[in-house]
């Protein structure tokens, strides 16, 4: 448990150096979900205006 | 075809007549856009008492003084020049002799009296094990560099 | 090569084809660039745990540069060539750069203030950083700035372009003018000034940055493509309907 406080605690830097981690994560996380998102939205109203032409776009991401 | 080559053309030499201007605003500018002088440069530069400057080099080895109350007195050199710096306020963690330092204030009978004191460190990283073998050995001819940029180029 | 995925058709079944290896490399690579960066690399001489930032804040520095070298070619191609897929990538690319070029100033900052003690300088480094995100914004503003979207990518390819002169502004800052962000410490003359437990978490967190990049774009590319491929069918409708 002491070696996770130690890790934790970053040398007395831990409230730098996790912000900074934290920070990166939403923002990748984040832009990766929105443009996932807007992809399917996209091939969704794709597929409602033409359910013949959405078959090649709807494959695995 | 021909259109895609005008095109190109035209692109090609408005890049160089930006990049050249670009160029020319820089070098205009060059005294507004460095952070500060090194001693030396301030020297030179014949800095009247009272501007606000910021000065740039090294903590010298064995000049740090403990002053009446929070002041701290060092002094900054680039190993050409040295200069009496005195702060009083809490210094950064990375603030130590042989380390590179800026100092914000303006000098006053010689002494510059800092405003603000940050530290710079240099481009080299290392864990603290090697930096003693290195030491130890001989090898260190990292931590001398002092950061004016004449000193920094490699 | 380059001919054959500028057909945006062509470029679909190709992404399809290689969107879930470069998905899982970039999971694969963030786990072994975090493991050694957070647990396996030692604290750094002068600056102890804060080097930790660096694995995030020096990936996110160059995939910001990365991302506007590729963004300006790519504008370059489009205004010149007129290659369809050329204006969807730089299209695709500007958020991503965009927040690259946010991260890198954000743990910039939470760096800066433990070592320099400050967390902003108007440095010439982080000056012309800070620049380069507004031309990231001013790029996407521009681009949808028009009812035509020929227009809009147009003035905005031109605006790419000419704020390209800043990236080797923001290179060789640090070479050319006193700073207070120290010189290049892996792309440097002389090779790197980083101990080798060091320097490797921050190659694999570079790698794993730009795989990510690279994930993120065939997604977005593909949502231009049938976002393009929607508004083209409503055109069709909508003419139809007027008969």
């Amino acid at each position: 448990m002491e070696s996770l406080q130690a890790f934790w605690d970053m040398g007395g830097y831990g409230h730098f150096v996790w912000p900074a981690y934290g920070v990166v994560a939403v923002v990748l996380i984040g832009l990766f979900v929105e443009s996932r998102r807007s992809l399917k939205s996209a091939e969704a109203e794709l597929a409602a205006l033409a359910p013949s032409k959405a078959e090649d776009t709807d494959d695995e991401t | 075809m021909k259109r895609k080559h005008k095109r190109l053309t035209f692109v090609a030499i408005a890049l160089l007549l930006l990049g050249a201007a670009a160029a020319l605003v820089l070098s205009a500018f060059e005294d507004s856009i460095v952070f500060f002088y090194s001693p030396t440069e301030l020297a030179e530069k014949n800095v009247v008492d009272g501007r606000h400057v910021r000065i740039g080099g090294l903590v010298k080895e064995g000049s740090i003084k403990k002053g009446e109350g929070a002041v701290t007195l060092f002094e900054v050199t680039d190993l050409s020049n040295t200069i009496a710096v005195s702060f009083t306020g809490l210094l950064p963690d990375l603030f130590r002799e042989g380390q590179g330092v800026v100092a914000e204030g303006k000098l006053k009978d010689g002494v510059f009296m800092a405003s603000d004191v940050l530290a710079k460190h240099d481009e080299n990283y290392m864990p603290p094990e090697v930096a003693d073998a290195l030491k130890k050995s001989g090898q260190w001819n990292t931590g001398g560099n002092p950061p004016a940029k004449e000193e920094s180029a490699k | 090569m380059f001919h054959r995925f500028a057909n945006p058709a062509r470029f679909l079944r190709f992404a399809a084809v290689i969107q879930p290896w470069i998905a899982g490399l970039t999971v694969l690579l963030f786990a072994v660039g975090l493991y050694l960066g957070l647990l396996a690399s030692p604290a750094d001489y002068q600056q102890g745990e804060t080097v930790r930032m660096m694995y995030v804040h020096v990936p996110s520095a160059w995939m910001a540069l990365f991302c506007y070298t590729g963004m300006a070619i790519s504008c370059g191609v489009a205004l010149i060539w007129k290659h369809p897929l050329a204006d969807l990538a730089a299209k695709a690319t500007a958020p991503v750069g965009a927040s690259f070029t946010f991260l890198a100033l954000v743990t910039g900052s939470l760096w800066g203030k433990p070592m320099w003690g400050a967390w902003w300088v108007w440095d010439a480094r982080l000056t012309s950083m800070l620049v380069l995100f507004f031309l990231y914004l001013g790029y996407m503003a521009l681009n949808n700035a028009f009812d035509d979207p020929g227009r809009g990518s147009k003035a905005s390819s031109i605006l790419a372009l000419v704020g390209f002169v800043n990236v080797p502004i923001i290179k060789f800052s640090v070479d050319w003018w006193n700073t207070l962000h120290q010189p290049a410490s892996v792309v440097k003359m002389g090779g790197p000034a980083i101990h080798a437990s060091i320097l490797s978490p921050l190659l694999v967190m570079g790698v794993a940055f730009t795989t990510y990049y690279l994930w993120v774009l065939l997604i977005r590319i593909r949502r231009e493509v049938t976002a393009n491929k929607v508004r083209a069918l409503q055109m069709r409708q909508a003419s139809r309907g007027e008969q």
